[in-house]
């Protein structure tokens, strides 16, 4: 049932940056209308502190879903609006009611914004809940813990009945806080970080290292996937694709083979840092969690984080696993994530690596590889593909469906 | 040709044959091969799913495909039961299921399970609060369908699904392969565990379906195997029949907004039906499905009258297509408290959205001719 002709959007915390408070909330408005641009005949507006989207007949189920994951969104509500008329809103609060599944209770909210309409706010309580009662079976009144809170709110030229809040997902609007490059393997971590790094405002882009012939176009596709995923948060990912078997060999055959884990991590952030250096971004994103793995205590950090001068954002430096599999769980990724293929990572994996790198003797092996022709090579050979939320089929069985 | 047998099968769609053709020509690779041309199977495959999903308002995940209605219904059933053992072994269903549904609950009463069956009213319903009075704390499972194949009576399946919240820890199996396009059912709103789909009762081709299977709800598999659609289901998929299905399902759904003309077309046939002699309708007077009529000739053998009108092109059916080789009566007209001479003599016609107003008026001209002899014979 259609009854709903608007939506109205609050925000969060932008409400508390002050003068910039403007331009997050235009990249807010941008963002919802991104994401909501394949569902016709929508106008979205900026009130003061709000942004209305009117539906123009359309079914409010669809955008609903879309809402769910802007940043930067604090709550929703669905409201029509009636005529400044206590019939008017009598049946209006009644519909709102009955459009509810399982309700036994409610209470009337109501809000007097006009000031000169002749019932006062205790009076349209009361005649609204009193209608609503008189044409209802089995629902009572609760104004403490109501079922269904039922908010009137009287303007001067119309009066809005809204119900049915939502949760936003909270965090700032994807674009006020710069760019962030993540690196993307095909696991349970790092899409989850680059989920929380969208969460307060910043775009990404994605680095995935991958080793052919040894790492098969399922794992690649396991990896696009999980890009592609990140896109339903932040409107669209740049995913670098970077060749990494060259370097994986020229290691193989170079370094002792207890160190060599801690290099080939020192050669993607050599490598993610030059990327990140051409595309003008500023920081580095990891799904790294202290002491999760051999290249995650506090001495591999240290010595792996050695080769690079940009911030790394590591969202889940503080969380146990099974925090991380939650959020996997509840943003999508968790499927794709423990699809078995083998990544760059377990292909070459000595069965000897160090916890207790150290930084001056990683240096010291350093010395006979070529770092900077085999940085050079692997970033010219990367692959760049733009993930964008929609539809991701080509033209070839586009006809199929 | 006039065919009016749309509830034994529809005629696939223009457009889905041609899906089918191009998918097994050029995308033949098997689903779960590591290479290109397998991914590029396994590619469509999920883009069916996303889009089946989508269409239905359901997640990807909960889409497990299948061979067509009869896996469904045995999977749902048998699985179900199977993984629920430990907690009880008594399921409950009615007596008007399709052969499918009593045949797998049939099976597991052999295995120790103790079945409830309900009786229906006289316009083949079964009662909610019938239904709540055969739970026990021990019942694990209440599988009901949705559109009777033989009658179109529909059960009042939102209410069931209502009750049923007060009992979550007993599983909901609804049949929906007839209802389907033609009689909108919402899976969330209905509270359902697991809905049966197949392909060719809308427009797609024959041995394909899928079920639909709440997030979180565990069953057991019916075949041992490989590990597609998640360890539910082994087998190499059906990568054509997936995606024509898709296609399909898309299409019917774009005619669901035809119901009222359908509607109407039935309603003008049981007029005119009723003012031929000899004739008494089956099908309840409402809630009932737009496409399918259900009458009785008493008296005439109804594989005479399917008979004479195939011959003048025109196909209908006695009861299922899938019992209506034995010349019993219908399991379902006799639970609705007919007759045997009524429920031995059920004649079913089914329409398309695509059946005209011209093919239905052809129908009751010859049945016009064919009954009045019909019925002079068995009198003489």
């Amino acid at each position: 049932m259609m009854i709903y002709d608007h939506i109205l959007v609050r925000f969060g915390e932008l409400a508390l940056k002050g003068k910039n408070r403007s331009v997050f909330e235009k990249h807010l408005l941008e963002n919802i209308k991104m994401s909501v641009k394949s569902i016709p005949n929508l106008k979205l507006k900026r009130t003061y502190g709000r942004i209305v989207i009117e539906l123009n007949g359309q079914n409010h189920e669809p955008v609903v879903e879309k809402l769910k994951h802007i940043f930067g969104i604090h709550s929703f509500s669905l409201a029509f609006k009636v005529e400044n008329d206590l019939q008017a809103m009598q049946k209006g609060a009644l519909t709102v009611l009955q459009d509810r599944a399982n309700v036994r209770t409610f209470k009337i909210t109501a809000k007097r914004a006009y000031k000169p309409f002749p019932l006062d706010t205790m009076q349209l309580n009361r005649e609204i809940g009193g209608y609503v009662l008189t044409n209802t079976e089995g629902i009572t009144v609760d104004v403490h813990n109501p079922d269904v809170n039922i908010h009137v709110e009287v303007r001067e030229t119309a009066t809005y009945i809204t119900s049915a809040s939502y949760d936003g997902p909270g965090g700032l609007p994807v674009g006020t806080s710069g760019k962030v490059l993540l690196l993307l393997s095909g696991g349970i971590d790092s899409p989850v970080a680059g989920y929380l790094t969208l969460k307060r405002g910043a775009k990404i882009e994605a680095v995935h290292f991958h080793s052919p012939p040894y790492t098969n176009e399922r794992a690649k596709q396991k990896v696009i996937d999980l890009a592609q995923s990140l896109t339903k948060y932040g409107n669209s990912v740049v995913l670098h694709l970077v060749p990494f078997t060259e370097v994986q060999k020229h290691i193989h055959s170079e370094i002792p083979s207890n160190l060599q884990m801690t290099v080939m991590r020192r050669m993607m952030l050599r490598i993610s840092e030059r990327i990140a250096n051409e595309r003008g971004i500023l920081a580095l994103g990891t799904g790294e969690s202290l002491g999760q793995v051999a290249s995650q205590t506090l001495h591999s950090m240290n010595t792996i984080n050695e080769v690079t001068n940009l911030p790394i954002i590591r969202p889940l430096v503080t969380m146990d696993k099974l925090e991380v599999i939650d959020i996997a769980q509840k943003i999508g990724t968790f499927e794709t994530s423990i699809l078995p293929f083998e990544d760059c990572c377990t292909i070459f994996l000595p069965p000897d690596s160090k916890t207790r790198p150290k930084r001056e003797q990683t240096n010291k092996y350093e010395q006979y590889i070529e770092i900077d022709k085999y940085v050079d090579d692997a970033v010219a050979r990367t692959e760049k593909l733009l993930l964008t939320n929609t539809k991701r089929i080509n033209n070839e069985v586009e006809d199929l469906f | 040709m006039i065919y009016l047998d749309n509830s034994a099968t529809t005629k696939p769609y223009k457009e889905v044959v041609d899906a089918y053709t191009a998918v097994a020509s050029n995308f033949f690779g098997n689903p779960s091969s590591l290479h290109t041309l397998g991914m590029k199977a396994e590619g469509l495959i999920t883009e069916s799913r996303n889009r089946i999903a989508e269409l239905l308002d359901v997640k990807p995940v909960e889409i497990i495909f299948t061979s067509g209605g009869t896996e469904g219904n045995n999977l749902a059933i048998k699985g179900a039961a199977k993984a629920k053992q430990k907690r009880g072994k008594h399921l409950i269903t009615t007596v008007v299921e399709h052969p499918s549904v009593m045949e797998a609950f049939a099976q597991l009463e052999q295995d120790g399970y103790e079945v409830t069956y309900l009786p229906v009213d006289q316009e083949g319903r079964v009662e909610v609060a019938q239904v709540e009075a055969a739970i026990r704390p021990d019942t694990t499972l209440l599988s009901i369908i949705h559109v009777n194949n033989e009658t179109g009576a529909i059960q009042p399946i939102e209410k069931i699904g209502e009750m049923l919240e007060r009992y979550p820890r007993i599983y909901f199996h609804v049949d929906h392969v007839q209802g389907i396009s033609k009689v909108p059912l919402n899976l969330r709103k209905a509270r359902i565990d697991f809905s049966t789909f197949s392909a060719h009762k809308f427009h797609g081709m024959k041995g394909t379906g899928f079920l639909f299977v709440r997030e979180g709800i565990k069953l057991a598999p019916l075949f041992e195997g490989g590990s597609q659609e998640n360890g539910l289901r082994a087998g190499t998929e059906n990568t054509a029949g997936i995606v024509s299905m898709a296609k399909a399902l898309r299409m019917a759904k774009n005619q669901e907004n035809e119901h009222e003309q359908l509607y109407k077309l039935r309603e003008t046939f049981i007029r005119k039906l009723n003012a031929i002699d000899g004739i008494v309708i089956n099908s309840p007077a409402d809630q009932v499905a737009p496409h399918i009529v259900n009458f009785s000739i008493p008296g005439a053998k109804p594989e005479v009258v399917v008979q004479s009108l195939s011959s003048k092109g025109i196909y209908v059916s006695t009861k299922s297509a899938c019992s209506s080789k034995l010349s019993a009566p219908s399991r379902v007209l006799s639970a609705m408290g007919l007759s045997d001479e009524r429920a031995i003599s059920g004649i079913r016609v089914s329409f398309s959205f695509d059946t005209t107003a011209a093919e239905v008026n052809q129908l009751l001209t010859e049945l016009e001719v064919i009954i009045p002899e019909l019925l002079e014979v068995v009198k003489s």
